[in-house]
């Protein structure tokens, strides 16, 4: 997902939980939601941030891969559009690094960590968009894919972060839409068109696959995770339901889904399929992915060359400031 | 790293007639940024007709420990709620 394998920090037999913690679980599990300054285990907090953490770096680094297409989009109707669409990514990163500070961490600590490579971000933004194609790919699967995900994380207990994934669902849906907007136009057009749309499939397919992670059923992390309702649902299940999802819509396309196994399974309502490969999964993870280093230049540079302005902003609000004051 | 930005928190009227709502927070230099950026971050959609911006530094919070001294006294006084009173249906609406 947008926050892949995060590790907990908990894992405790309730056996050995502290009164206190006791008394947090009971809480989560009467449906509360917990506040910034309410107690939490030091876990909980540390596990949030590194969730929350990642799925802000991810909102932030996915909007390189669609940005690469917005001097180049074939209409100006369509580049608006895909401006706007680029420009929710911004928000939505805003929305979670506001989350996440609420936890005890710094802005700017968080940018270090992503910039540094000691945090991560969706393994999917590892990948190029070759055509314009790639663009309609990337809003009906990967923002389908990450709908997914959010959806259920509405309900997660830590107050901050559920306030800020309804927000985002809320701009979601647009994105997948537009997305699959711009596939139907490719799938219906020229031959030539409707090539690049199965060539987008081709390649996004599997990638869109492994953003939910392996299977993480046997998962001590994701249980507790689970316990603490920062996690909803187990990676298959939401794996499942994307594809039982997709199929027929790729099928409404007139594209073929590149998986030979593909076949609807009456006995379990589901479609059966095959896993993506995931020694391709870790090595993107570990920086091996076709486009790692150009994200992290991409993100360093930015930083850097925003320096300046952020340092002058804050130069001219304290001039502002003191020379009030000498006014006064 | 250092020099970051204070934090601000945004509130948003919805529309006319409503009172300004939290929505969320954001980083900026001063005030008229604040509200800058509060327009491009909260405001894409026509969800607001007017923003306030206040530092978060300068907001006082109760704190969760204090629930119970705070809002337990209140249950106990059911009287202040009008379906208290019992009044007789011949009497009409009031
Ligand atoms: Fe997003
Ligand atoms: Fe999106």
């Amino acid at each position: 997902m947008y926050a892949q394998m995060i590790k907990s920090e908990g894992g405790k037999d309730p056996s050995e939980m502290t009164p206190e913690e006791v008394r947090f679980q009971a809480r989560i599990d009467a449906g509360e939601k917990i506040e910034p300054k309410d107690w939490m285990p030091e876990g909980y907090r540390k596990t949030l941030i590194r969730q929350i953490g990642q799925h802000a770096h991810s909102e932030i680094v996915g909007q390189l891969p669609e940005g690469n297409w917005i001097t180049r989009a074939p209409t100006l109707e369509r580049k608006a559009i895909l401006l706007a669409k680029v420009q929710d990514e911004a928000g939505h990163g805003l929305y979670l690094y506001c989350a996440a500070e609420t936890l005890g961490v710094s802005r700017d600590d968080l940018t270090e960590q992503l910039l540094s490579g000691r945090m991560k971000y969706s393994s999917i933004f590892n990948y190029p968009t070759l055509t314009w194609a790639d663009v309609g790919a990337v809003g009906w699967l990967v923002d389908g894919a990450a709908i997914m995900n959010q959806v259920p994380l509405q309900r997660t207990s830590y107050g901050p972060y559920s306030r800020a994934m309804i927000r985002i669902c809320k701009e979601e849906s647009f994105h997948q839409r537009q997305g699959f907007d711009i596939m139907m136009k490719m799938a219906q057009g020229t031959p030539e068109q409707k090539r690049m749309a199965q060539d987008a499939l081709n390649r996004f397919w599997y990638p869109s696959l492994m953003m939910f992670g392996p299977s993480d059923a046997e998962s001590v992390h994701s249980a507790q995770n689970m316990a603490w309702k920062i996690k909803i649902n187990t990676n298959d299940e939401l794996r499942q339901k994307f594809v039982d999802q997709t199929v027929p819509q790729a099928e409404y396309l007139g594209l073929t889904v590149p998986d030979p196994d593909l076949k609807w399974n009456e006995e379990r309502g589901h479609y059966d399929f095959s896993e993506p490969d995931w020694t391709e999964f870790f090595d993107v993870l570990n920086g091996n992915g076709p486009c790692n280093n150009e994200r992290m230049e991409a993100r360093q540079e930015a930083w850097a060359d925003g320096q300046w302005v952020r340092d002058g902003l804050m130069a001219h609000a304290a001039k502002k400031r003191a020379r009030k004051m000498a006014a006064e | 790293m250092s020099n970051e930005w204070p934090l601000w928190e945004v509130f948003i009227r919805g529309q006319h007639g409503m009172s300004h709502r939290h929505v969320g927070s954001l980083h900026a230099p001063d005030a008229e940024m604040a509200i800058k950026n509060a327009r491009d971050v909260y405001t894409r959609r026509n969800e607001g007709v007017s923003i306030w911006v206040v530092e978060a530094a300068n907001i006082a919070a109760s704190s969760p420990t204090e629930k119970g001294p705070l809002y337990d006294p209140s249950r106990s006084k059911v009287y202040r709620h009008p379906t208290f009173f019992d009044i007789p249906d011949e009497v009409g609406a009031m």
